[in-house]
């Protein structure tokens, strides 16, 4: 499947996004959160910046993005759709609980902790609902599996751990809890990411030349002839392929800098203690950001779709 | 409304197409081009026509397949391929606008223009390759069954079928409705065998394949008959003459 950098910034950056958000909401409710209001306000913006730009950068590539309402009106039938509904009722609740949590902390806790709760809630179905936009995909064998859900909810945790983590760092709170949750987080994906791989490694389509004309009982179908000379646009969307020693040296990329290397810087920080935790912290959000879009580049690059079984492909 | 329509449509309108009487020579995709440039999803863009990198908007495609076999040797059979306007469209349930949808009184799978964002999604759920995005209007385009030809009350009787029906030089390609077991594509494609495409998707498309007719047996295998040897025994006084004159 092609690659469009306008929905890996938006899978990659909202999800960081939400994951920092629930994470910072469920800190506060849990009294874990420190009573610093620039260091609040600095998550809320962040969290905010990044699902915001994600949503945005997600009808770059629309031919009509000046109809984009539109698209809130199938959640009925379209997980696109639920993703863009949950997305922006998500605003609400997180929105009330961060105006709450930044100016008027003493009003109604109660009932602000429920919101909260509604809040944290709506970000993880929100993460789902994008998941499950690819994963609703019967055609694309890649993402029609029960490791996309999950590996779309891990990265959020996990992106969001680590946000948080250089966030509290940066402002001079590190919190044994939450390093522990972002090791934690990273080391669950990477695990996940692995299994991920192998899953693709070992199976295929149940979809072959043969099922998809019909024509096994003849024999073994392989294409004669295309349809036309040059590529058309089932051929450049569907039919995009990376050639396998290249995602080899991507995978190895993904898995070293997205998941490896910022365990290590953590790990590196906490031992050096004062600027160089906080250099440290800095630097495994930016080793992890290039991991992870490379991570989502290959997520798109290397899954199959059945329509390259009419134009050649010998599996799917 | 993108949900599909609640009862499956007792009228079915679609195809079936005959892989054995088909010789792959793209009539029906030039006259779908030709008609559907000037109908209800016009029009079919082409992107750098004359160019060194020509491409563009087709409902239908056709493809050529080899199909290998030791013990009955290879063949090559065509396969015409355009959208199957499906029970359980995922094209249509994906979609987030409502622009795509299934008609309830005969099936037909189209697409409202006038409310594609372009998300380019319904391609992606079609396990077929159905739809075609086009560049130059931002919206997805896809196979109408020619819906203004089919009902057009200005065309003759006999022309209100499908473009790629009406132009097929060889009878390959049939339209009816599939949702009848008494019509005449219905009864066509039991006593053929018709199948469908990708079972195993689940999408229940309406269009059906017609299987290529087993080859004839002709003696020992079921390869052509050999070239007479000029220089058989049983050949003629004069031949062998002619043989015998040639070899020496």
């Amino acid at each position: 499947m092609h690659p469009a950098k306008s929905v890996i910034f938006f899978t990659t950056a909202s999800g960081a996004g939400y994951g920092l958000l629930a994470l910072l909401i469920a800190a506060t409710i849990g009294g874990l959160f420190p009573a610093d209001f620039w260091l609040a306000f600095a998550g809320y913006a962040l969290s905010y910046v990044l699902i915001t730009a994600g949503l945005l950068s997600s009808t770059f590539h629309l031919g009509h993005p000046e109809r984009a309402w539109r698209a809130l009106t199938q959640w009925r039938s379209s997980w696109l759709s639920r993703e863009g509904v949950m997305a922006i009722f998500t605003f609400l609740p997180t929105g009330l609980y961060g105006l709450h949590h930044l100016f008027f902390p003493d009003l109604l806790p109660g009932v602000m902790a429920l919101v909260g709760g509604v809040g944290i809630f709506a970000c993880i179905v929100t993460v789902y609902c994008t998941a499950m936009i690819y994963a609703s995909l019967k055609p694309v064998h890649a993402w029609s599996n029960g490791y996309v859900p999950m590996g779309y909810l891990l990265l959020a945790l996990m992106t969001g751990s680590v946000l948080l983590n250089s966030l509290l760092v940066a402002f001079g709170y590190a919190a044994t809890l939450v390093i522990l949750l972002a090791v934690a987080a990273l080391v669950a994906a990477l695990i996940w990411k692995v299994a991920y791989w192998r899953f693709l490694d070992s199976t295929k389509s149940i979809s072959t030349p043969e099922s998809a004309t019909g024509l096994g009982e003849f024999g073994s179908v392989k294409l004669f002839e295309a349809p036309h000379t040059e590529a058309n646009y089932l051929m450049k969307e569907m039919g995009f392929q990376i050639a396998r020693k290249h995602a080899a040296a991507l995978r190895k990329i993904a898995l070293g800098a997205g998941f490896i290397l910022p365990v290590i810087l953590i790990l590196v920080g906490l031992y050096l203690g004062g600027i160089g935790l906080i250099a440290a912290s800095l630097l495994a959000v930016i080793v992890m950001a290039i991991g992870i879009v490379t991570e989502r580049w290959l997520f798109f690059a290397e899954a199959r779709h059945t329509v390259g079984l009419y134009y050649g492909a010998s599996h799917a | 409304m993108t949900s599909l329509p609640k009862e499956p449509p007792k009228k079915k309108l679609g195809l079936v197409i005959d892989l054995d009487i088909c010789v792959g020579c793209h009539a029906c995709a030039v006259n779908c081009k030709e008609w559907n440039s000037g109908g209800h999803s016009a029009p079919m863009t082409d992107t750098d026509p004359y160019g060194a990198d020509p491409t563009g908007v087709w409902f239908n495609r056709i493809h050529s397949f080899e199909v290998e076999n030791e013990e009955t040797g290879g063949r090559t059979v065509n396969f015409p391929k355009s959208c199957l306007h499906c029970d359980d469209a995922p094209c249509v349930t994906v979609c987030p606008t409502g622009a795509s949808y299934k008609r309830e009184e005969d099936g037909i799978v189209l697409v409202n223009a006038d409310h594609c964002i372009g998300c380019k999604l319904c391609s992606w759920a079609c396990p077929y390759g159905a739809r075609e995005y086009d560049e130059d209007a931002g919206v997805m385009k896809k196979c109408t069954l020619c819906v203004d030809k089919i009902y057009n009350p200005n065309l003759p009787e006999e022309s209100r079928v499908p473009a790629c029906v009406s132009t097929c030089p060889v009878g390959a390609r049939s339209f009816g409705d599939l949702g009848d077991p008494d019509s005449d594509v219905s009864r066509l494609v039991a006593s053929r065998g018709g199948y469908d495409l990708m079972p195993e998707q689940e999408c229940r498309p309406t269009n059906k394949y017609l299987p290529p007719r087993p080859k004839k047996q002709g003696g020992e295998g079921q390869t052509a008959p050999e070239l007479m040897p000029v220089s058989d025994s049983s050949a003629g006084v004069i031949a062998r003459w002619v043989d015998r004159f040639l070899s020496a």
